[in-house]
């Protein structure tokens, strides 16, 4: 059965990286992701692993590397934060276009503007129309279990479309916890090896790969792009099924927390769910009804389940990790809002823009959140509908 | 084996025609050129920076390329083959390939010069066992010839215009081969379009088969950029060689070697004076636009005389 140990989230990463053995990987230093490529490289340099560490002298050549090697017929990995990810912003459309699974490790920080090294979302949720499959951890459990689990997603036929496996920066990335790690031999077992149709190595069959698509054509394809990430829920789902039969360990689209009878619940992603279930589970001591969602998938944006989970409570206060400055909230409001759009009895929903640029986000921040929709329950007004949390005005 | 040109050209062209390349580019003459020094029993990947080359060659559905060919975009041809082959090493070792696979980036001075330069330089720092060869037509000219840092100095390119106050592109080109032959790759050569081929194909088998990051650059006039008919492309080429503006060398492990040297050097108006581009630098009054160009080449040729010996 599997490892215990203690281990910090990029470490976690690694390792789950050194079991698969993938065949490139292209990285550039960032904090905080920096210590995943040097776990790795000293992986490489000990020959536990037969990859290449190609180290580029950029994020943009990260990604263009690891597009090249997952063209020719491997599997490419790489590891990214932040500014890192804005530098790839190009080529990771180009990754989803062109249909190469790629597996990106994204640790969670603040875009530049002004530098900060610390945790929001603003990386990845900039990203978040690239084409890319989204997969967020809570915990370093979380990060290794969804990096273990998305090269499955990615590969499989009906999807082809790379993964962006997240964690906070710093908050799961360098803390240690306790973690369960599975066996080398289960994890390859698990993974298993990639055989892709049509590659550039083919020796029988060249092939070309990112053709000038004119609009007689560029519209299909990306229709096509869009069924892909349709078809990636049903199988995200298949895969977690597989890993929870191995592990013992379930993960679905989403996490309901003390949903079934609440009045009042978040909507939230990421590390700070669990801050937000020790004030669920104070205020629950103190007989209030609340509960949580925590989205794990948020592309596919699980758009029918999320609003099934939602449809019995009263008020929804959904929490962005980044600001989109729509001036009318954050990117996993307007999904969730838009969600909710189609249920009989809709909620009243308000969006909290927290924890930016490493921002503490406490229990009774949390609670304050909740004691808010307790206001718009008891009086039927919401208020203003989009808010930020712990910030001095 | 000799050199026969009119063997060469028996071989099976790796560039299919029926692309749409503009008559007298010398873009598909670079790439042709280079391909045949693949020995034929190679397998290749090739790779293009996005460029008129790669809209021209490769349109959903139809692709001109017999070998796998990978564009991802603009900045990064030099990254993404590196790519490739990092990939090709591992599949080899593990048995899933076993063929001999060369690994060729082609780009425009733009993709090369300019916002290609980073990646180029970490590729070819690697030491990825490729080719990156630029064909050099001295203009963004997918775009609308634009000026890149490869323009020479006094081009009327569309971004910098020959107006009234400034006549010209200002700045002088950039010696991109000099800057590469600084990375210390085992092999850098420059060439053109000349007589038989015969420069063009050795330089490119060289720099197929030796092994390491390798980088050829190539003058390749462009007709609507130049501003010359279609029919001048090797008349060109063959000027800018006998005035010294594009010297015939190579790089082979730090060791410079010139590989033609005009018995009459040519002066350098015999090379602008056939270009649309240089045109107002013959108007009366310019004439110091020629003296200071000639300058610029004596200079560059001296320099590279005193490398070679």
């Amino acid at each position: 059965m599997g490892i215990r140990d203690r281990l910090s989230g990029n470490e976690a990463v690694a390792i789950a990286m050194k079991q698969i053995n993938p065949d490139v990987m292209g990285a550039f230093p960032i904090t905080p992701s920096t210590e995943i490529p040097q776990y790795f490289s000293q992986y490489v340099a000990n020959g536990q692993v037969d990859t290449e560490f190609v180290a580029v002298e950029s994020e943009h050549s990260a990604m263009s590397t690891c597009i090249g090697a997952e063209a020719a017929g491997g599997r490419a990995v790489t590891a990214t934060s932040s500014c890192g990810l804005a530098l790839m912003w190009e080529m990771l459309y180009v990754a989803a276009s062109a249909r190469l699974p790629v597996t990106l490790a994204c640790v969670n920080r603040a875009l530049t503007g002004p530098i900060n090294i610390n945790n929001d979302h603003s990386d990845s949720m900039g990203a978040r129309d690239a084409g890319w499959i989204q997969i967020y951890a809570e915990t370093n459990q979380e990060a290794y279990d969804n990096f273990v689990q998305a090269m499955r997603i990615g590969e499989h036929k009906d999807v082809r479309l790379p993964v962006m496996v997240c964690q906070d920066g710093f908050i799961t990335s360098h803390a240690i916890e306790n973690i369960e790690l599975i066996e080398d031999d289960q994890v390859k077992k698990f993974v298993g090896e990639y055989h892709p149709e049509n590659y550039l190595l083919k020796k029988e069959n060249p092939m070309a790969v990112g053709p000038y698509d004119t609009a007689a054509y560029y519209m299909e394809h990306k229709k096509q792009q869009a069924e892909a990430m349709k078809n990636a829920k049903g199988v995200i789902l298949e895969i977690a099924k597989e890993f929870e039969a191995l592990t013992g360990r379930h993960y679905g689209l989403f996490e309901e927390h003390m949903m079934e009878d609440a009045e009042t619940a978040i909507v939230i992603i990421g590390s700070s769910a669990g801050t937000a279930k020790q004030a669920v589970n104070e205020l629950r001591a103190q007989g209030k009804k609340v509960g949580l969602v925590k989205v794990r998938v948020f592309r596919p944006f699980p758009m029918q389940e999320i609003a099934q989970a939602l449809s019995k409570v009263k008020a929804v206060a959904v929490m962005d990790k980044t600001e989109s400055f729509s001036a009318c909230g954050g990117p996993l409001f307007a999904e969730t809002r838009s969600a909710a759009y189609d249920l009989k009895n809709r909620p009243a929903m308000i969006n909290y823009v927290y924890g930016l640029g490493g921002r503490d986000v406490r229990v009774e921040d949390i609670e304050h959140v909740y004691a808010e929709l307790d206001k718009i329950v008891k009086t039927g007004e919401t208020g203003e509908v989009y808010r930020h949390l712990s910030v001095r005005e | 084996m000799a050199y026969n040109l009119k063997e060469e050209v028996q071989k099976p062209e790796r560039l299919s025609g029926g692309h749409r390349m503009c008559a007298g580019c010398g873009a598909p003459v670079a790439v042709r050129g280079v391909l045949r020094a693949l020995n034929p029993e190679d397998k290749a990947v090739i790779g293009s920076a996005t460029g008129c080359l790669e809209v021209s060659t490769f349109l959903y559905p139809y692709t001109a390329w017999q070998d796998s060919f990978i564009h991802s975009a603009f900045e990064n041809a030099a990254a993404t083959i590196g790519g490739v082959e990092a990939c090709y090493k591992v599949l080899k070792k593990k048995g899933t390939v076993d063929e001999t696979f060369k690994f060729i980036a082609f780009g425009g001075d733009g993709g090369t010069y300019d916002i290609g330069f980073q990646s180029l330089s970490g590729a070819m720092e690697r030491g990825h066992d490729m080719v990156y060869v630029c064909y050099d037509n001295e203009a963004y000219m997918n775009t609308g010839i634009q000026r890149s840092s490869s323009t020479p100095r006094f081009a009327d390119a569309t971004t910098s215009p020959a107006g009234k106050v400034i006549p010209g592109k200002p700045q002088n080109k950039k010696n991109l081969t000099e800057i590469m032959a600084a990375h210390n790759l085992p092999y850098v050569a420059q060439t053109t379009f000349i007589g038989n081929f015969k420069d063009l194909h050795e330089k490119a088998h060289k720099a197929i088969y030796t092994p390491g990051a390798n980088f050829l650059n190539i003058m390749a006039p462009c007709p609507r950029g130049w501003r010359y008919p279609t029919e001048d492309l090797m008349e060109i080429c063959k000027l800018a060689v006998e005035t010294c503006v594009w010297p015939l060398y190579e790089v082979e492990n730090g060791v410079y070697t010139l590989n033609y040297e005009p018995k009459n050097k040519l002066p350098v108006e015999e090379f602008l004076k056939k270009q649309g581009r240089f045109k107002h630098m013959f108007a009366k009054g310019n004439e110091w636009m020629i003296e200071e160009a000639q300058k610029f080449v004596d200079e560059k040729w001296e320099a590279l005389l005193k490398k070679c010996r």
